[in-house]
Parts: structure tokens; C-alpha cells; sequence
């Protein structure tokens, strides 16, 4: 591909030097010359228009561009047994967590504040730590606020539904064009296991009927929402023996009433969290049981397998959070936003995105022809751009593709604790990592020293650091195509 | 009579303040108060306490 007019280091800072456009590969597509949009194929142009650069509702955009929620609704109408707000940690990632609540005026602070330094950014969402659409004067009142300054950043609400119904014709008038509800249940019975409470019409329902009435607003709220063009994603809390068979009627419900996206996440129940459901001992679902589920779901409403549970005050590319170098403190009182970085940016980005699809659907169209009918599970560890560029032991989660005779598909990822810290891997910490990688057949780094590679081999995980900064379906493509017997240069040329 | 927030179990979420039909409640220093003044225990508007009814603390906003 050309050589970037910009460089990286520039516009990113040195800890994103290697994220993008390094070591791109000569011989693949002359991807500036070829003219392809970076539309993959099976994505209508109108709706590619409105996800592609939402880390979120695309997986493709989500190796590219960078979200930030802003915790300024706080207030709640439903409760939730798998939600506690009181308990605050920096150090953990989950929804409904933040360190520090805003008002409108200090979230329209912090936005400038990380659109100035962050050149990734293209969405700003609420996303809590209570509703959106339930404190909605404070919702309201800094979308506005935002917009007049960075008229470009994409909205987005996450909401439990309850209030979404009322609100609807403002998140139009607005252009949110992105909402995301949390249906849990599409029958009352499975309801009143989740939700303990629900506050609605200025009073306090409990059990089938507050599950009854959340039930019909959430698919009232989805309805209106798809009658008006509005993309929706439906996050569903898996919930052993509580919902989890029950999210295969979810899903069918849901696309019937026009839902883009489903997306299944794992239970988080921690009993030191203090939520009902982690005082009470309710598990949540592992790797493989959330994998055969969302197998399952396959050919209903479309998955997103990409969500990292973020916080409510989350910022950066998904798989990273950049919060803590953003609190208030850290603000100036005045701030101007300047638009360069992340113009500068995006250029960058529609070159190197050409590049790449070019390259992914090379990829995925020799896995297909490849007839060996095998099924590879592969975890990648990368920083992002869409390549395999880290270090195996600098990785903190892992992202997993499948290959097979259907294509190459992300799946998922695994988090896992940075295995080498300071230079040294610690033996206890591999162990955990190896335990979070179950069911993968390989493992592609830039580097991994010989003992974590060794014990990784006898966990049956091979280990492969000869595709460093290649991207990431053509280095899965020419590990599929060895394994089915195609010789490997062939099929990396 | 009034109501009042116990301030150590208060988690700040604000929905008392604009729940509350009197404007009774408004944030001061680390936590949300009840004015006792203005506080109607919302007799005649509602038939439960607004900020009783949303508040997500068992016994956090309760009678003064």
C-alpha cells in the first residue's frame, strides 16, 4: 500500500506506534489504486454508512475507531440482580461502574478533552451508570451541548427500555442513531428471576407484573425505534439456568421487531461486587458454554461477539480503557476542540481499512476453498488496526476467530492477566492464562518466549509468532491452509 | 412530617431530586437532602413517596 503522508507517531502518541500501517506487507492489494470501498460485502451500503465507524455495531470499525461513555445519568428505574451502583473500583471493568459521576457541563469537558488526544474517537454514548432514557434531562442536555461543539461525534444510548418509548421522537430529532436496550427476557416468569423492582408511572412495581410491564415497553421502544431507522443492538445478560436457553426466544423476538444486532454477554457475579446475584452464589456462563450458545443464535438476529462488558465511564478502542488518564482532574477548566488529530486520522484509516478488507476477503475466500472441513479455534493478540501486533506476554485479552469451510469469523475474546510484567513472566499468571485459552487450537503473538511457549504446547495450544504485524486473517488463512496440507507459502503469497 | 436520606448509604443517583412533586430534595455537599420544610411525604400527588419508591438503597430515604 502507499506510504502514509502522516505518520502514526504524530497523530497517536508512541504507544499506538505499531498499531497501524507498520510493516504493511508489499505485494497485497494496491489498496489506494484499487478503488474498493471498504464496505465488506455482505453489509447494505445505507447501514454501512451508519455503523462504520461505530466501534460497537461494527467488529470490522471496532480495530479502528474509539468510544467514550460519559457517566453523567446516574438515576435508575429498574433494578437489576446482577447491578450493583454503590460498589466503585477503577481497576474493574464492568457496566454500571465509574469512578466519578458528571454533570453535563464536565462531560462536555471530557469529551473535547479526549477528542483532542484520542484521534480514534468517532462515538460518544451514555451508557449510565443508571438510564439514559430515565435521567434523560441530563442525557439530553449534554448531547446538545456536544454536538455544538463536535458536530461530527456519533450518539449513543444504552437503556433498559422502561423510558425509551418517551423519548424516541428527541433521540430522532437528535440523530442518536444508535440505541442499545437490555432485553433479558421476553416472558414475565423469566423476568421476575431478574429484575427485583422497577419504578414506573411514579410508583414501585415488584415481580411478574414490573417484569410484565418492562417487557411490553422494552418491545414497544424497539418497535419505534426500527419504524424510524434507528440501529438497535439488544444486549442480553446470559444467566445460567435463569435465561440462557430462554435467549434463543429472545433473539427470535427481537428480529422480528428489527433489531441489527444481538449481543450475548457472560454473567459477571462476583460476590465481592455486593450484587444480588453474586451474594447468592448465581454463576456465570464460561468461554465455551457462551460460544455454544451464541452458535446457536447463528442465523437469527446478528451477533456481536465483540463486546468487553465496558464500564460507564470506558474510554478508547474497546479492548483497552483509557479512563483513568481522563478524570477531572486531569481537565483544564477551558478547552478548545481542535479537529486535526482526528481528521488526520480517519485519512489514515480509510487507507489502511481498503487495505485490509482486500486482504480479509483474500483470506477468507482461500480458507473456503481450502476443503479440508477442519474447524480451527485461534487467539490472536493484538493491539488493534486488525493485525497480530502483540507481544503474547503484553496481552490482556485475546481476540478468537474461527476458521473453517464457512470462511474465517471472529467469535470472541478471552481476557486473561498480563503475563509478563517488568520483563518476567510469572509461572501462576501463565497458569491462569492458559486456562482462559481452553478450547484454542493456536495462538498467534509478534513474540513468546520458549517456557510460556513449551507450556502452552503441553496444554495442547500451539503457539505461532512467525505472522507478527500480518494481518489477522491472512496469517489464520496461511496456518489454515498448513494444517489442511496447502503448502503455507502458497498460501501466503 | 418529612422524609430524610441517610447520607452514608446514599449512592447519589439523583432520581429522588427530580422525582420529588415538591422539589423538596436537592444535592448538598457529599449527599442528596430532604428539605423538611418542603417535603409533603407527596400526600395528595402520589399515593407512595416518590423518593422512598425509587430509591435503589433499602431503608436509605425513609420517615424523618
Amino acid at each position: 500500500m502507499a506510504a502514509p503522508v502522516i505518520s502514526v507517531e504524530s497523530l497517536t502518541g508512541a504507544r499506538f506506534s505499531d498499531q497501524l500501517l507498520v510493516s504493511a506487507k508489499s505485494g497485497g492489494c494496491a489498496s489506494s489504486s484499487c478503488g474498493s470501498s471498504t464496505r465488506p460485502d455482505d453489509v447494505d451500503p445505507a447501514i454501512w454508512d451508519k455503523i462504520k465507524d461505530h466501534p460497537c455495531f461494527s467488529e470490522e470499525a471496532h480495530h479502528y475507531f474509539a468510544r467514550m461513555h460519559v457517566a453523567v445519568a446516574a438515576a435508575c428505574n429498574v433494578q437489576c440482580n446482577y447491578c450493583n451502583r454503590k460498589y466503585d473500583c477503577a481497576n474493574e471493568s464492568r457496566p454500571g461502574v465509574v469512578s466519578e459521576k458528571l454533570t453535563p457541563d464536565q462531560a462536555v469537558r471530557k469529551v473535547i478533552a479526549v477528542a483532542n488526544e484520542v484521534p480514534q474517537l468517532s462515538v460518544l454514548g451514555i451508557a449510565g451508570p443508571g438510564d439514559a432514557c430515565y435521567d434523560w434531562e441530563k442525557t439530553k442536555a449534554t448531547f446538545e451541548r456536544v454536538v455544538r461543539e463536535i458536530p461530527d461525534v456519533k450518539l449513543c444510548v444504552s437503556t433498559n427500555g422502561l423510558a425509551l418509548p418517551d423519548h424516541v421522537n428527541e433521540l430522532v430529532d437528535m440523530n442518536v442513531d444508535h440505541v442499545t436496550i437490555t432485553i433479558n427476557m421476553v416472558d414475565p416468569e423469566v423476568g421476575a428471576k431478574i429484575y427485583p423492582w422497577i419504578f414506573y408511572d411514579h410508583r414501585r412495581y415488584v415481580g411478574i407484573q414490573a417484569a410484565r410491564i418492562l417487557h411490553e415497553r422494552q418491545m414497544l421502544g424497539l418497535e419505534m425505534l426500527s419504524a424510524r431507522g434507528i440501529l438497535t443492538k439488544i444486549n442480553s445478560v446470559m444467566i445460567p439456568g435463569v435465561n440462557d436457553q430462554h435467549l434463543i426466544e429472545v433473539n427470535k423476538w427481537v428480529k422480528q421487531r428489527g433489531a441489527f444486532l444481538h449481543n450475548v454477554m457472560p454473567l459477571i457475579s462476583d460476590p465481592a461486587h455486593g450484587t444480588h446475584y453474586g451474594l447468592t452464589g448465581q454463576r456465570g456462563p464460561n468461554a465455551m458454554e457462551m460460544k455454544a450458545l451464541q452458535d446457536r443464535l447463528e442465523g437469527g438476529a446478528k451477533l456481536m461477539r465483540h463486546c468487553r462488558q465496558c464500564r460507564a465511564d470506558a474510554v478508547g478502542l474497546l479492548g483497552e480503557d483509557r479512563g483513568q488518564e481522563f478524570t477531572l482532574d486531569q481537565i483544564p477548566g477551558e478547552l478548545t476542540y481542535d479537529a486535526g488529530k482526528r481528521e488526520a486520522y480517519r485519512e489514515l484509516v480509510a487507507d489502511e481499512r481498503r487495505d485490509r478488507l482486500a486482504a480479509r476477503s483474500e483470506a477468507i475466500g482461500m480458507v473456503k476453498t481450502t476443503s479440508s472441513g477442519k474447524s480451527l479455534l485461534v487467539a490472536v493478540a493484538t493491539k488493534g488496526g486488525g493485525r497480530v501486533n502483540e507481544h503474547f506476554g503484553h496481552a490482556k485479552e485475546f481476540q478468537v476467530y474461527e476458521a473453517s469451510p464457512i470462511g474465517i469469523n471472529f467469535i470472541g475474546h478471552r481476557k486473561v492477566e498480563q503475563y509478563c510484567l517488568g520483563g518476567w513472566g510469572e509461572n501462576a499468571t501463565l497458569d491462569g492464562v492458559i486456562a482462559a485459552l481452553e478450547g484454542i487450537d493456536v495462538v498467534l503473538c509478534v513474540k513468546i518466549g520458549n517456557c510460556p511457549k513449551d507450556q502452552l504446547a503441553d496444554a495442547g495450544i500451539r503457539a505461532i509468532d512467525a505472522y507478527g504485524h500480518d494481518y489477522i486473517e491472512t496469517a489464520i488463512a496461511a496456518i489454515y491452509a498448513a494444517e489442511s496440507g496447502v503448502p503455507a507459502l502458497a498460501a501466503i503469497a | 412530617m418529612a422524609f430524610k436520606i441517610i447520607a452514608s448509604q446514599c449512592t447519589q443517583c439523583g432520581a429522588c431530586e427530580f422525582e420529588c412533586p415538591s422539589g423538596a430534595i436537592k444535592f448538598k455537599g457529599e449527599s442528596y437532602v430532604v428539605e423538611p420544610q418542603k417535603c409533603t411525604e407527596c400526600e395528595g400527588v402520589f399515593d407512595t413517596q416518590q423518593c422512598a419508591s425509587v430509591c435503589p438503597m433499602p431503608k436509605t430515604c425513609v420517615p424523618a
